[in-house]
């Protein structure tokens, strides 16, 4: 029981963390019809501005969570009113490799500053204590932290999509931008501010998991996958779906990696023999599975399940 | 009297084909014109170009004596260009009434304001405003439905609606009628002729339908391959052997 306690709050950390970027990558993937490749790549900058700021410039941890997003949001409204805004007139496929270029670029940028390894970017000495205990295992204060930053976003963003005026544009924008446009509205600015909020949104996210899920130049291709993951099983440009698939991804594989269950007991459990001598069996590897093993590639699948029974995505509307 | 629209020689080619070569209009304030003509006769180019959308090669557009040419569609329409589209083209995912109070947020605040992340519900004189245009438009009694499932008269009614709300001097109008049913249409032409009744905007039409055209239009210019063949009124286009011939051409 506690074991599944302490997996639900580990999922939540994640889930949430997942969300952060998941949600931003689908408003924006809405409003251009296109996939932001580079997305995870402001999550890793955030990441290695907030390790810059906090430690290198002395302005502690909360320094660098109130400033590297904002640095981080203000070079993607950039990006996408002199970079993108131009390529989009030539169509998606070259919007497509903007995107990618830009995050081969920031991830060679990061090694050409940080280097090639991980950097010491670690959780700030007050909030790297057990806050409490469930059974025998301690919840670190900063987890907890985490998930309150998360949720307080969560309740922000939400907030200014359903209750504000600019929310109401972004929602209708989302559908017909050109009629916003004919309305009134300023479209073109919207969506800058849309791509910088949800870069900022990234920037955070990997201020905060900088420290507990590691800094270093691989980590926005690492978590950047499972990004997309989750927005294409949440539904493409659908927020709640994002948090639902988020939570989803999250839960499922930290429940994985803590499950020791091997292949063998299930097999057995459905009748079939276990071979005396398993280096003469030809399902060597499958007797030997475990769920922590396959773990990692569980979303992948989950993935193409929902594209092979429900493309639209849990909760998403678009039939394409 | 100045006229409300005017456009001096307009010419706008893609590639080697020639849309619209030379095109002069006038449309007095208050009018209700037509423009029909056969298909690639450049009709939607032309409205493409009187909202931004297309900058033409050459020529001028001028709205009551300012120039709309080079202005981006958020600054034409608040000049006080409104514009209904083809498809009735609104925010399915949001009901009636947040679909009427956009327009009046684009009104009123224009490009950017900080009051963006102001509460809605604050925002009582927009409110009202939107009520007011939803009871003049016959459709109060759904404000809190979804506006993805109402009748396709109904969404153009929102919509027409939805242009009135600016105030607008002047209204173009994509085919306001396409694929609707008889009596939706005929609503429509109702609906369109009070607007004239009640407020003095000046409206251009794109029809193919000439029930439409004739029930509403008070001046028509026929377009063919991007000029104006003849502009006159309503009665005298009916018998124009120009006219026939145009459109028996593109029968044949």
């Amino acid at each position: 029981m506690d074991l599944v306690l302490v997996n639900l709050i580990d999922g939540l950390v994640f889930g949430l963390l997942l969300f952060m970027l998941s949600s931003g990558l689908t408003l924006i993937f809405s409003m251009m019809g296109v996939l932001n490749f580079a997305h995870a790549s402001f999550y890793m900058l955030g990441a290695y501005f907030g390790y810059q700021i906090s430690t290198v410039l002395g302005l502690g941890f909360i320094g660098g969570l109130i400033v590297a997003p904002v640095i981080v949001g203000v070079a993607g409204a950039a990006i996408e009113r002199y970079g993108l805004r131009r390529v989009h007139q030539y169509g998606h496929v070259p919007e497509l490799i903007f995107t990618f270029g830009l995050a081969l670029l920031i991830q060679e940028m990061v090694k050409l500053f940080w280097g090639q390894n991980q950097i010491p970017y670690f959780e700030p000495s007050y909030l790297d204590f057990a806050l409490f205990s469930v059974g025998d295992n301690a919840i670190k204060a900063y987890k907890v932290f985490m998930i309150f930053i998360s949720l307080l976003i969560f309740g922000g963003l939400l907030y200014v999509l359903t209750k504000t005026r600019i929310g109401m544009i972004i929602q209708a924008a989302l559908s017909y931008p050109q009629t916003v446009e004919a309305l009134g509205h300023n479209v073109p600015f919207v969506f800058m501010g849309v791509f910088g909020v949800g870069s900022a949104l990234a920037g955070i996210a990997g201020v905060i998991a900088g420290p507990a899920l590691g800094t270093f130049p691989g980590m926005a291709f690492t978590l950047g996958s499972i990004v997309f993951v989750t927005i294409v099983v949440g539904g493409l440009g659908s927020l709640w779906g994002a948090l639902v698939a988020s939570l989803l991804i999250g839960w499922m594989t930290t429940f994985a990696a803590s499950y020791n269950i091997e292949m063998s007991s299930i097999l057995q459990g459905i009748g079939f023999i276990k071979p005396e001598d398993l280096s003469e069996s030809a399902f060597q590897d499958l007797w030997t599975l475990t769920l922590p093993q396959i773990g990692p590639i569980l979303p992948y699948l989950l993935m193409v399940l929902i594209l092979v029974f429900r493309p639209q995505g849990l909760l998403g509307k678009r039939e394409s | 009297m100045k006229p409300a629209l005017e456009l001096d020689d307009l010419c706008k080619s893609f590639g080697k084909s020639e849309i619209i070569r030379g095109l002069n209009l006038k449309v007095e304030k208050g009018e209700r014109h037509a423009i029909i003509g056969p298909n690639g006769a450049g009709k939607s180019t032309l409205l493409n170009c009187l909202v931004g959308k297309l900058i033409p090669d050459t020529g001028s557009v001028m709205f009551d004596g300012k120039s709309v040419l080079g202005r981006k569609p958020h600054q034409i329409n608040q000049m006080g260009i409104s514009r209904v589209f083809q498809t009735p083209e609104i925010f399915g995912d949001l009901t009636v009434m947040e679909n009427m109070l956009i327009p009046c947020f684009g009104k009123r605040d224009g490009a950017f304001e900080l009051n963006a992340m102001a509460s809605i519900d604050g925002q009582k004189d927009v409110i009202e405003k939107a009520e007011a245009m939803l009871v003049d438009m016959n459709m109060a009694h759904k404000r809190h439905d979804h506006s993805g499932s109402l009748s396709r008269g109904d969404k153009r009614r929102l919509e027409i609606g939805m242009c009135l709300i600016q105030e607008p001097r002047l209204l173009l109008l994509d085919e306001p009628t396409a694929g609707m049913a008889r009596a939706d249409t005929n609503n429509t032409i109702d609906l369109l002729k009070s607007i004239k009744a009640s407020r003095d905007i000046t409206m251009v039409i794109i029809e193919h339908d000439m029930h439409v055209v004739f029930s509403l239009a008070e001046r028509i210019t026929v377009l063919a391959q991007g000029t104006p063949l003849v502009e006159d009124t309503p009665e005298k286009i009916k018998g124009h052997p120009k006219v026939k011939e145009a459109y028996l051409g593109e029968a044949a």
